[in-house]
């Protein structure tokens, strides 16, 4: 519908209820990754493990991938006059710790707007970087560039890379666009955020997702200040074949895998 | 040490007047004499307490003339002074700033004002000043500042946050305040409180004068007056005026069935539409908007003599408001539908009657819109109050003694928000750098921030300057700086401009602009069109394109969302979905409700109420018990495979949804398995799969027990913590404290794109620092505001040892009301009226039929 903007989007995105409460509380109660229950999927022949935490691990290649991180997001609004609480890069932080501490992987790979602004890895306060560095100890860290951060991660450990070819998958940030379905073949990305929305008993419960169709696989925000956009939202149309596409909700201690059609926009 | 009270003085009305009028300058004797007017006794007193130098309130009845009495001393002294724009003449400040609640009574009072000033010819320039003022008349008016200047709290914030302010105040002598009463209780009054402390710095002997409408306590008025001083509390003069005519107020008597539940009052559709045939013009008051919408729409389906019918509140767009109004003024119209928008002294000539429909929630309310119906004050007013429901049968009826026997139920001006002195500091920083030790005395001069710790304030300033986190990782970003000599300044000009754009404390949800398109011969959607107001973003969410709604007296199709626009077509759907809009609804007032109970408890206190609501009392009785006046029924029952629980608490609606949210709480955790509840301004039922009669009688757990007033600790910690409205009441606060800014310099128009989730805030600041300012803020509003806790506190108190329990084995006629709420939740749309109008009935047969078992 040509006219219509999809200025709505911002919007959407920010009202998206998060359930970061869960992941905070969780983080800390440091569960076991025996006691959740992961979602296992396939993407383009590659096995994969959804975690609730909203990490994709790939266990043949001890690999992690995070996506969206938005670290800095409160500093960079505070450079610009808006004081908002600077704990947002702690709290994605100690969700990051332990969701590594669960898998343990050799690689992790960050799938973009790892900061929230190009400033943010130059300005991040020093005890965050030691964060980074312990976690980073021992293991192989790849930062992809994302739209908010197209220069790299300054001043961190890793590689900093536009895209990655690895264990017969391409990541990047941003989904290919434009392309025909089935011409993307295991493809996994961010930058769009998907939720998902079930009803049930009048009931609509909105959660992040992780988005597949079993070629291409969209990853959910990792940040605990991002929000989301529907998977039903126009910006989302194109990218999935919808008879395939399944969304993996993120819950409190589980993934809830549903089926596209039975989701409500 | 003992406080120096100086108590208020009363005036008693009865002055002499030949002493007093002799005292007025020359044009003003000779101005009375023509138009064949005698000043009233309250006027020239008021003007001879002002001349000797105090600051007065004066309350009085609508049509006392207030507004003359208002103005007077500050006319008679431009008079005095002369004309001093002459060219070559020094800088001239302005002589009196007038704040009114309402822009659209700034600019009436405009129109009233000039014409004394233009026939006595008065030497004196009158402007107006308000968020519709062009930009270039606002900076002109800043250079030649005009002696009268009619305004509004959020343009007086923006003048004294100025460069500018010391120059353009310093030689203001009044300061009149209208419709006091509504301007104090909330926290714009708090910001306005904060805003006169300032004046009363820049201009020293400025005095207040406060016009009001009667109040519940008059003494919180004068002192909210006057500048308070440590230790001493100081109160401006006081003149009440008496009387006026007593109302002429009825209850609607109707054959129709007046209904168990809802609020519509559609059964009364065909005796109100007679009351606006039998007079000039009829005012129509209801509670929130979208009863407003509904009335509208059903008195034009029976509109058959095509009588002029008008629509206005505040999601309308000002240009269709302004056209009601002028319509109105010059007497076009028949009958106007109107929420709040129209409650205060907007003058409407000649409306003879007011017609309320569902309960006016409080006296003083209902006291003020009746007022509208009249002008004059020797003449009577005349109303008509509709119940929508049974129970409102009760309240009109208290509303109705009450407004005879003059009880007042205004809210108290409260403590000043932190929230709101967050705002205030950064403005002052705007302004000029401030020395903090002279701030805090200025600020706490202010009554609503008299009892303003000092800790508190440093931790205010901490905040506006870095957000006054633990984590000191902001000092470099700091918003405003303390310079060597101690004093702060703002550090970035670009900031104090968008303090500017942001300043006020009226938060809306975001909502988008209504438009009416056309559909092209193609289907396509056309540009331009009118603009028919404003609907909140979270609705539009909720539809699809096709869907229809009812607003601005039309059903619309949704089309779809272009940029900040919501684009509609003119639909022909009879069954539209209604905007239901945020807020809107007054909870039951204290009063009220004890007046409620009162009838309630005692058949001799029946007599006025009509029959059908007399019958129901009295089965009540019968078949269970009637809640006595200092007692808290309980009644429980089986209905349904489901064991019911309702509490006749009278508390009004809000603080019954906390009592049901942390009830159900500990009902989980007794073993009672809740399933739901319901709550009205009356009562609160909760359903359960566990025999709950039983469980009381057993003491397990006890009725006391469950209604312990602990739960007002952790439970309602707990629950808090979750609870969506508190996260409400927070991204309100983060607005109002400058956290989130909802604009933007060089992006004014986008008001609506908040770029940071304050949920996601909200979470993240619970979780690492509990004891933030803004949390504390957040639960002070929370105690008053959508939770009501302070109220339910108060009734748990109240309550202790004075529980009774009725176990019944079928619902009482007094349940049937809140049991209706259930049914009511569930189905949906207006075919399934008429099955729940038989489910109602069948509620009540069975509730009549254990009178004859």
């Amino acid at each position: 519908m040509s006219g219509f903007t999809s200025g709505h989007a911002t919007t959407t995105k920010a009202f998206l209820v998060n359930s970061i409460m869960n992941r905070l509380a969780l983080a800390a109660s440091a569960i076991p990754a025996s006691d959740t229950h992961a979602a296992r999927t396939v993407v383009h022949g590659v096995s994969v493990v959804c975690d609730p935490f909203g990490a994709l691990y790939m266990p043949a290649h001890e690999t992690l991938v995070v996506s969206d991180l938005h670290l800095e997001k409160g500093s960079a609004f505070a450079r610009r006059g808006m004081m908002l609480p600077p704990y947002d890069t702690l709290a994605t932080l100690r969700i990051l710790e332990h969701v590594i501490a669960r898998h343990n992987p050799r690689t992790v790979i960050s799938l973009g707007d790892n900061f929230h602004d190009r400033r943010g890895a130059e300005l991040m306060p020093e005890v965050f970087r030691a964060m980074i560095q312990a976690l980073a100890k021992g293991r192989e860290w790849v930062w992809i560039n994302g739209n908010h951060d197209p220069d790299g991660a300054f001043g961190l450990p890793g590689t900093s890379l536009d895209t990655l070819h690895f264990g017969g998958l391409l990541f990047r940030h941003e989904p290919t666009l434009g392309a025909r379905l089935g011409e993307v073949l295991g493809e996994v990305s961010g930058h769009l955020h998907p939720s998902a929305t079930v009803r049930r008993r009048e009931k609509s419960i909105r959660r992040a997702c992780f988005a597949t169709d079993g070629q291409r696989l969209v990853m959910p925000a990792f940040g605990v200040t991002t929000g989301g956009l529907d998977l039903k939202h126009r910006a989302m149309q194109g990218l999935f074949d919808h008879e395939r596409l399944v969304a993996h909700l993120l819950g409190r201690d589980r993934v809830y895998s549903v089926r596209f059609g039975n989701l409500t926009a | 040490m003992a406080a120096y009270i100086q108590r208020p003085s009363a005036y008693v009305v009865g002055v002499t007047q030949h002493q007093t009028i002799s005292h007025l300058p020359a044009p003003f004797p000779a101005w009375f004499a023509a138009k064949g007017w005698q000043p009233r006794a309250h006027q020239l007193a008021l003007l001879e307490r002002a001349k000797d130098g105090e600051s007065m309130l004066l309350i009085a009845p609508t049509g006392a003339g207030k507004t003359l009495a208002g103005f007077l001393p500050s006319l008679t002294d431009l008079t005095r002074r002369g004309d001093t724009r002459k060219p070559g003449s020094a800088f001239q400040g302005i002589h009196t700033l007038y704040i009114s609640p309402l822009k659209a009574l700034a600019v009436d009072i405009e129109r009233n004002l000039m014409k004394p000033v233009s026939e006595m010819g008065l030497p004196v320039k009158v402007e107006n000043r308000t968020g519709d003022t062009s930009a270039s008349k606002r900076a002109r008016q800043k250079t030649n500042p005009p002696d009268i200047l009619l305004t509004t709290p959020e343009q007086v914030a923006l003048l004294i946050s100025d460069g500018q302010a010391e120059r353009f105040f310093k030689d203001l002598k009044f300061v009149v305040l209208d419709e006091l009463h509504s301007l104090v209780t909330s926290k714009r009054g708090h910001l306005l409180s904060l805003g006169l402390a300032r004046l009363r710095t820049l201009s020293p002997d400025m005095q207040t004068i406060g016009l009001s409408a009667t109040v519940a306590e008059p003494e919180e008025l004068q002192r909210w007056l006057v500048g308070q001083t440590q230790g001493q509390t100081r109160h401006a003069g006081l003149i009440t005026v008496d009387g006026g005519a007593k109302p002429e107020i009825t209850i609607l008597r109707t054959e129709e069935r007046v209904p168990w539940a809802g609020h519509s009052a559609t059964y009364a559709m065909p005796d109100v539409y007679k009351a606006i045939q039998a007079n000039r013009t009829t005012l129509l008051f209801v509670n929130t908007r979208n009863q407003a919408e509904r009335l509208f729409q059903e008195l034009w389906t029976i509109n058959d003599d095509n009588l002029p019918i008008a629509l206005h509140h505040g999601s309308l767009d000002a240009t269709q408001r302004r056209r009601v109004e002028a319509a109105m003024s010059e007497n076009k119209l028949r009958a106007v539908v109107a929420t709040s928008t129209l409650d205060l002294g907007i003058d409407w000539g000649d409306v003879d009657m007011v017609v309320h429909v569902g309960a006016p929630k409080g006296a003083s309310r209902l006291a003020q819109r009746i007022g509208r119906s009249n002008h004059r004050m020797d003449e009577p007013s005349r109303a008509i109050l509709v119940p929508a429901n049974r129970f409102e049968v009760m309240e009109c009826q208290a509303a109705l003694d009450a407004n005879y026997v003059g009880a007042q139920d205004t809210p108290p001006v409260g403590a000043g928000a932190l929230d709101v002195l967050a705002q205030h500091v950064m403005g002052m920083a705007c302004a000029a750098p401030f020395d903090p030790l002279l701030l805090y005395d200025e600020i706490t001069s202010a009554s609503p921030y008299a009892e303003l710790p000092w800790e508190t304030f440093e931790r205010i300033i901490d905040f506006v300057a870095t957000g006054g986190y633990a984590l000191r990782t902001y000092d470099r970003y700091a918003r405003i700086r303390k310079m060597e000599d101690g004093r702060w300044r703002v550090s970035n000009p670009y900031l104090a401009q968008q303090y500017r754009l942001n300043v006020g404390t009226i938060v809306e949800a975001p909502a988008l602009n209504v438009r009416m398109v056309k559909r092209g011969a193609k289907g396509t959607l056309g540009r331009g069109g009118m603009t028919l107001g404003k609907v909140e973003e979270w609705f539009l969410e909720g539809l699809s394109s096709g869907d229809t709604f009812l607003f601005s007296g039309k059903v619309l199709r949704f089309e779809g969302i272009r940029e900040n626009e919501c684009l509609v077509t003119q639909a022909y759907n009879l069954d539209p979905k209604i905007p239901s809009y945020a807020g809107g609804k007054f909870p039951l007032s204290t009063y009220l409700a004890d007046q409620v109970r009162t009838m309630l408890a005692d058949p001799e206190n029946w007599p006025a109420l009509p029959d059908q609501v007399r019958e129901w009392l009295s089965i009540q009785g019968d078949v269970s018990v009637l809640p006595s006046k200092d007692e808290l029924l309980i009644e429980t029952f089986p209905h349904g495979s489901r064991f019911f629980m309702v509490a006749y608490a009278f508390e009004g609606r809000l603080a019954h949804q906390t009592l049901g949210m942390l009830l159900t709480r500990r009902m989980e955790r007794a073993g009672l398995k809740p399933l739901g509840f319901v709550a009205t301004d009356y009562s609160l039922a909760i359903w359960t799969l566990e025999d709950l009669g039983e469980a009381f009688l057993t003491e397990n757990p006890s009725l006391s027990e469950l209604f312990d007033e602990d739960m007002l600790g952790d439970d309602l910690e707990a629950w808090l913590d979750e609870s969506y409205l508190l996260k409400r009441t927070f991204r309100n606060c983060a607005v109002i404290a400058g956290l989130i800014d909802l604009r933007h310099p060089g992006k004014e128009k986008n008001g609506r794109q908040v770029t940071v989730s304050a949920d996601l805030i909200y979470d993240v600041l619970r979780l690492h620092e509990p004891d933030h300012i803004l949390l504390e803020a957040t639960r002070n509003d929370a105690a008053t505001g959508l939770l009501d806790i302070r109220r339910l506190g108060d009734m748990l108190a109240r309550i202790k040892g004075h529980i009774s329990h009725k176990p019944l084995t079928r619902v009482s006629p007094l349940a049937v009301p809140v049991m209706m709420e259930i049914g009511r939740e569930r189905v949906a749309g207006e075919a399934q009226d008429v099955l729940l109008a038989e489910a109602a009935d069948d509620l009540f047969n069975e509730s009549m039929s254990s009178k004859s078992a």
